[in-house]
C-alpha cells in the first residue's frame, strides 16, 4: 500500500485520486464483507448500495462518466429498488437461519474465496498490466460520443439482440408475476353490501391518543380509558413484538397497559371508538385533513 | 492510480460475492451477491478499457449492466413465484428434485 501511495503521489491530482481510491476501497470491501455477514436482507441491500455508489465514483475517476451515471441510475436507482420492492413483498423481517446445513460449508467457502483471490492476483501479477492510456480514447469527441459511435457501429448487432433480451425479460416477468383470478371480481355494489353486512360500515378508528400523541403506533383511547386495538395497524402491532421482545415505545404514565386486553363488549366499544373518533379536535383532525 | 489496483480490487469484490453465493441461504441475498460479482467484473472491464486506451471495455460493461438488469427482473419474478407457492425464499427449501 505504501509503495503504491508513494508512486502515485507525484502530482496533486494523482494524490487525491489515490486517496479517494483507498478510501473507497476500504468502504467497498468492508461493505461487501458486511453484505455477506449481515443477517437481515435489508442491511444487505444497503451494503450493496454503498458498494454500487463507490463503484460509480471509481468509474468517474477512470474517465468513464457515462458508465458512472448509468451505474447510479440503473443499478442504484432501478435494480436495487427492485430488490427492496421484492423484499417488502416477501417479508422484510425474514431472517437467514444461522444453521449450517452442510457441515464445514462456511469454512470451505471462505477457503475457496481466498484461494480464488490468490489465484487471480497471481495471474494478474504475471500479466504485467500497463499504465493508463485513457487520454487517447477520450480525446476528441468525448466519452459519450465515443461510446455511442462504438455501440451503433461495431456493436450494433449485440445492441439489437439486447433489445430482444429486454422485451423477453419484461414478458417473462409479466408471465411469472401474473396470478390467475380464482374468484370473480367483486363489483362496487357487492363490496358495499358486504361492508354493511359485516356490522362495521364505517372506517376503523384512527390511531393516536386523544390530545397527547398522534403517532400511528399508539392506540386511540376509548372514552372509558382503555386503548382501542382496532386503531393500530396489525402490521405495526406485530412489529412491536419485534427484535428484543420489548415494545417499541413505552406507554405514557397516565395510559393503561397496552398488553392487557380490554374486556369490552364489541358493539358498545365500537360505538365508543366512533364517538372518540368524531370528537377528536385539532391535532388529529389536521392529520385526517392531510389524508383526505 | 494504475489499472492493476482497480483489477485487484475487482478480484477481491468478485471473490467476496462468490463466497456470499456459496454461504447465504436467502435467495434474495444470493441474488445480491451475484450482482456484486457482476459489478466487480464491470470494474475490471473499465480498468482494462482505460489501460488499453479504447472504449470497448466500457461498451462491454454497458452490455453487462443491461443483461444484469434483465436477469434481476426475471430472477426476482421467479423468486416471487416460489415464495407464493412455498412461503419461503430459502434455497434449502426448494429441494423437490433431490430424490
Amino acid at each position: 500500500m505504501s509503495h503504491v501511495l508513494a508512486s502515485a503521489g507525484t502530482t496533486a491530482a494523482a494524490t487525491s485520486q489515490s486517496v479517494i481510491f483507498w478510501l473507497l476501497a476500504v468502504v467497498s470491501v468492508g461493505s461487501a464483507v458486511g453484505m455477506v455477514l449481515a443477517r437481515r436482507a435489508v442491511h444487505c441491500a444497503l451494503f450493496l448500495a454503498a458498494i454500487m455508489l463507490s463503484l460509480a465514483v471509481y468509474y468517474a475517476m477512470q474517465s468513464a462518466p457515462f458508465l458512472a451515471f448509468v451505474q447510479v441510475i440503473v443499478y442504484t436507482g432501478a435494480v436495487l429498488m427492485l430488490f427492496l420492492f421484492v423484499m417488502m413483498l416477501i417479508g422484510v423481517s425474514s431472517r437467514d437461519s444461522l444453521v449450517e446445513t452442510i457441515r464445514g460449508q462456511r469454512l470451505a467457502a471462505a477457503i475457496a474465496g481466498i484461494a480464488l483471490v490468490v489465484l487471480l492476483i497471481l495471474g494478474i501479477g504475471h500479466a504485467a498490466l500497463g499504465p493508463a492510456t485513457q487520454s487517447v480514447a477520450n480525446g476528441g469527441a468525448g466519452n459519450v460520443t465515443g461510446l455511442a459511435t462504438l455501440i451503433f457501429t461495431t456493436y450494433v448487432f449485440p445492441f439489437e439482440v439486447t433489445s430482444a433480451l429486454l422485451i423477453t425479460a419484461a414478458l417473462g416477468a409479466m408471465v411469472l408475476a401474473h396470478r390467475e383470478r380464482t374468484s370473480p371480481k367483486l363489483t362496487q355494489r357487492e363490496l358495499s353490501q358486504q361492508r354493511v353486512a359485516s356490522g362495521r360500515p364505517t372506517p376503523l378508528p384512527s390511531p393516536g391518543v386523544f390530545a397527547l400523541h398522534n403517532a400511528v403506533d399508539l392506540p386511540a383511547l376509548l372514552p372509558d380509558g382503555s386503548p382501542s386495538e382496532l386503531s393500530v395497524s396489525s402490521m405495526l402491532a406485530r412489529r412491536e413484538l419485534g427484535d428484543d421482545g420489548t415494545p417499541a415505545l413505552p406507554p405514557a404514565p397516565d395510559e393503561p397497559e397496552f398488553d392487557n386486553p380490554s374486556g369490552r363488549a364489541d358493539g358498545s366499544a365500537d360505538e365508543n371508538a366512533e364517538a372518540a373518533d368524531h370528537a377528536e379536535p385539532a391535532g388529529v383532525s389536521t392529520q385526517g385533513g392531510t389524508d383526505s | 492510480m494504475s489499472p492493476s489496483a482497480y483489477v485487484v480490487l475487482s478480484v477481491i469484490l468478485f471473490a467476496i460475492g462468490g463466497v456470499g453465493v456459496l454461504v447465504r441461504r436467502n435467495a434474495i441475498i444470493v441474488f445480491m451477491c451475484i450482482e456484486l460479482m457482476l459489478n466487480a467484473c464491470n470494474l475490471a472491464f473499465v480498468a482494462f478499457s482505460r489501460m488499453h486506451g479504447n472504449l470497448d471495455g466500457q461498451v462491454i460493461a454497458f452490455f453487462v449492466m443491461v443483461v444484469a438488469a434483465a436477469e434481476v427482473v426475471v430472477g426476482l419474478a421467479i423468486l416471487m413465484t416460489i415464495f407464493r407457492t412455498r412461503r419461503s425464499t430459502s434455497v434449502d427449501d426448494a429441494s423437490l428434485l433431490k430424490n
